[in-house]
Formats: structure tokens, sequence, C-alpha cells
């Protein structure tokens, strides 16, 4: 079978994204550990990790080595494929959902319209949630694998509370769906260009879901946090009652992929936040055609840098749910409140509708 | 889009042969996610991307974690094998290779006639959605009360006083 030149440009220009896609993921992975670090040790008075580097800006790269040099120990009585499927199985799948993640417009390059994505589905959103909703297996597989009863508890625990927030979490943005039309985050993002008009006026407000959808923003945030297994709603991982809950067990690089898939899926969340409730990647663009193309990629970033900054403070500040709250808070409030928003937007683009 | 049918294809038969040879019960769900999964594969090899994301949303995202969660729950330790019971042989077998003639008639046709389902045009969230609401909504209403009735008997069984 032979390959045309344009085939094989665009195969290269897909191979060339989903390299750079990758690479400045894992390094972003390993400065938000940094940051994390860093700020929550400011919010505690303290200096956080200030000796390997300037600012211990090398300290990712120390973590990352003395986890690569650990030993792995390997507990006696595991159940030896599910322990080690689990934590690639969480690191795939949320490495996954970057693969339609658009962050910037287009540009040409050589006659062809690249996209800053490396696919556009049509249903781009909801892979995102196939993909997430996979993601509950990996825990629950590692807390059963490990033969042992804290991390049997925490993944568990995290099972529940991963389907009951993945409810809330995919119904709070039904309304931004039926605002926009669409189940692609590209079109989703075109869907909110420019400001929003009120009676004619120019309020000079950017055209964001969120003013439109802010107790869908608000609910999916809730829901987000509780689907990540931060704090407040660590208790898949509870230290104090569960010593390291689903991955109590594990040692060396298999322990450094489930922490890296963490991180991935705060970052995972938060773009989503950003293309659905702010506007993805439109900003202010001025200045020559190679900045139109840079900017977007820059207030896309920024966006993205002040949720995670978000989550990090509410870290810093939020003690820890107990079970049954948290249980009791995602079914009885969280829940009906997203349903009752997308009954109010159903009615209201309806209304307009006619 | 031929020797993708054809990997995931033989990847599902073989995975779906795992989920009864397994004896552990934690490996036969695992097999049946493989076979959940690979199945939506060959939804989007006919164009139904939407089909396929729904597919493992609903059964490989919610049903089988749940069957997971109860397996880890009760912690069921592995199988054992009963001797051969009369039901399994004396109504098993016949149908078994009642449904394997049927089957291989199916394909055996549908090789002779050469003739291969189309693929679909992208049938999305909107097409799939009339369709529900427009030309099956007694049978959608239906199913939808009969969910209602179970979850009715699943609280009344769980909860011993109202």
């Amino acid at each position: 079978m032979a390959l045309s030149s344009d085939t094989l440009f665009l195969l290269g220009v897909a191979v060339v994204k989903v390299v750079v896609v990758l690479l400045v993921l894992l390094t972003a992975i390993a400065y938000i550990v940094w940051l994390e670090r860093k700020l929550v040790a400011h919010i505690q008075s303290r200096w956080g990790p200030y000796r390997v580097g300037p600012y211990g800006l090398m300290q990712p790269m120390a973590d990352g080595l003395k986890f690569l040099f650990k030993e792995d120990i390997v507990p006696l009585e595991v159940d030896r494929f599910v322990y080690w499927l689990a934590p690639f199985l969480s690191f795939t799948l949320a490495m996954l959902t970057f693969a339609v993640i658009p962050f910037g417009g287009s540009f040409k390059l050589f006659g062809h319209e690249i996209y800053l994505q490396i696919a556009d589905l049509n249903v781009g959103l909801l892979y995102i949630f196939a993909v997430t909703s996979l993601g509950v297996y990996s825990i629950a597989l590692a807390g059963w694998s490990s033969n042992s009863k804290y991390p049997l508890f925490g993944g568990l625990r995290s099972s529940a509370q991963m389907i009951s927030y993945e409810l809330s979490l995919g119904l709070a943005v039904v309304g931004t769906l039926m605002i926009s039309g669409s189940l692609s985050l590209r079109d989703i993002v075109n869907s909110q260009t420019g400001t929003w008009h009120l009676a004619g006026t120019n309020t000079f407000l950017p055209h964001w879901n969120i003013f439109v959808q802010p107790v869908g923003f608000i609910v999916y945030f809730i829901a987000a946090i509780a689907e990540t297994n931060r704090i407040p709603f660590d208790l898949p991982e509870g230290e104090t009652e569960l010593v390291g809950g689903y991955h109590t067990e594990y040692s060396s690089f298999k322990f450094a992929m489930f922490f890296m898939a963490e991180y991935a899926n705060m970052v995972t969340v938060s773009c989503i936040a950003t293309l659905l409730f702010f506007g993805g990647w439109h900003g202010p663009v001025f200045g020559p055609a190679w900045l139109h193309v840079l900017l977007p990629v820059f207030w896309f970033a920024l966006k993205v840098f002040c949720f995670l900054f978000f989550y990090i403070w509410t870290r810093g500040t939020l003690p820890r749910f107990r079970y049954d709250q948290l249980m009791a808070f995602g079914w009885k409030f969280l829940l009906p409140v997203a349903l009752l928003n997308i009954l109010a937007t159903s009615f209201v683009v309806a209304w307009i509708g006619t | 889009m031929v020797p993708v049918f054809y990997i995931f294809a033989a990847l599902t038969i073989i995975a779906a042969l795992s989920v009864i040879l397994q004896r552990t019960p934690v490996y036969s769900a695992l097999s049946l996610i493989v076979v959940l999964c690979s199945l939506a594969v060959l939804y989007v090899s006919l164009g139904a991307k939407f089909l396929a994301v729904i597919q493992v949303i609903v059964y490989a995202g919610a049903i089988m974690v749940l069957f997971v969660l109860v397996i880890m729950l009760l912690n069921a330790g592995r199988e054992r094998h009963t001797e051969g019971s009369r039901l399994a042989r004396w109504l098993g077998v016949p149908l078994l290779a009642a449904f394997l003639v049927e089957i291989l008639s199916v394909i055996w046709n549908g090789l002779s006639s050469g003739a291969v389902a189309p693929p679909a045009p992208d049938a999305g969230p909107a097409a799939v959605g009339a369709l529900l609401f427009r030309h099956y909504v007694l049978p959608f209403e239906v199913t939808s009360i009969l969910i209602l009735v179970a979850i009715l008997g699943a609280v009344v069984l769980a909860k011993k006083q109202l």
C-alpha cells in the first residue's frame, strides 16, 4: 500500500503531537508535585523543598530518580497479575484522556490546517467520561490484589465514592452541552467565542458558559475533586485510618505510577473545567501571526493553572470529610442540585428556542 | 478496518472463553470487561462512535464496577468444579449444538451471499435520541418502569423496616 506524501505528512504531524503532548504533560505533572509541596508548605508557614537546585526546582528529578532506584517490594501473598496490572491501568487511562483535549486553535503548515489537538472526536466529552469511568478499576483492583485489609478497605471505599460522584460529574456538564448543542470539545469551546450581549448592548463579559451555568460549574468542580480522590474527599487513602489506602502495599515505580496518574487526573478535570465553563483557549489575542497561534495556548495553560492552584489551596485549607458525610453530600445534595440545574436549563433553552 | 475487525473479534472470543473458563471470579469479571471494551472497538470500526462510547460508560464503567465491587465484598475464592451435573449433560449439550448450528448457518449465509453490512452513518446522540424517544418510546418507557420496580425491590429487600 503506497502512502501519498500528504498522508505521510499528516501521520508525522500526529506522531509529533502525541510526543509533544506526552512530554509536556509528564513535565507538568512533575512540577505540579513541586508546586503542591511548595504551596502547601507556605500555607503552613514552612519552606518546602529548597535544597535541590534554586527554590528546590530540581526536586522532581531527584524524586523521579529515587522512585527508579528504590527496591520494588512485592508482598508474598499478592495476586501477581492483577497487582501488576493495576498501576499500569491507572497510568495508561490517565494519559489516554489527553488524546481529545484541544489546547489551542489551528494554524496552516504547508497548506494543511493543523489543529492543536491530537484527535477531534465528535463524542470527545463522552470519550473522556468513558476512560475516566474505567479508572475506578485500577484502584479497586489494586486494593483487592494486595491481599491486605487496609488496601481492600481503600479499594471498596473508592469504588463506592467514584461511582457516586461520577453521576453528579456527568450530570453537571449536561447544561453546557444543551447550550452548545455538541459533544465535541472543539465545538463547545468555539460556541463560547466573543462577548455577552444583554438587551442589545455589549457587556464586554466574555461569552463563557460559567456566566449561565454557575451551578453546573460548582457541582462539577466539587464532584471532580471527589472523583480525583483529593482532599477533602481523599477517603480511599485516608492515612489516619487506612495507612495509605489502596496503594499501601505498593512501592518504587509502581507507586510512582499511581502518584502520576492522580496528578494527571487533576490536570484532566482542570482542562475539562476550562473547556466547558471558561472558554477554553479564548482570550485577548494581538500581535503578529505567530502570536495568534501561541497566545491561545498560553491562555489555556493559564486557566488550567488557576484550577490546579485552587486544588492545592483546597488541600491546604480543608479537613477530610467523614465517610457517611461524603456519601450523604454526594447523593442527597450534589445529585439533586445537578438534576434541578438540568431541568432549569432545559426550560430556558426551550423557551429561548421558540 | 478489516484487520482491526479480525484482531478485536478474536480478542472478544478469547476473552469470552476466558470468562467461563477462569476459576477466580475476579479474573472472570476482568475478562468480561475486555469483552465489552473490544465490542466497543468493533462498534467504532463500523462507524458508530457514540454507541461505542456509551457501551464503555454503561457496561464497562458502571455495571461491571458493581460486579467487581460485589466480588470483592464477598471475597469470593476460587470456584470448585462439581462432578458433571445431569442437567448440563442432557439439556446443555443439545442446546449448545443447536446454537452452534444456528450461528454457523448465519455466518455461512452471510459469506455465500457476499452481503456485508454497510458502515452505519455516524449515528450521533441526536439520531439515537430521536429514534429512542419517537419510534421506540413505548419500549423505552416500559423499560424505565421495569428498572424503577427493580430499584424499589432492592430498597425493600435491603431495608428491613422503612
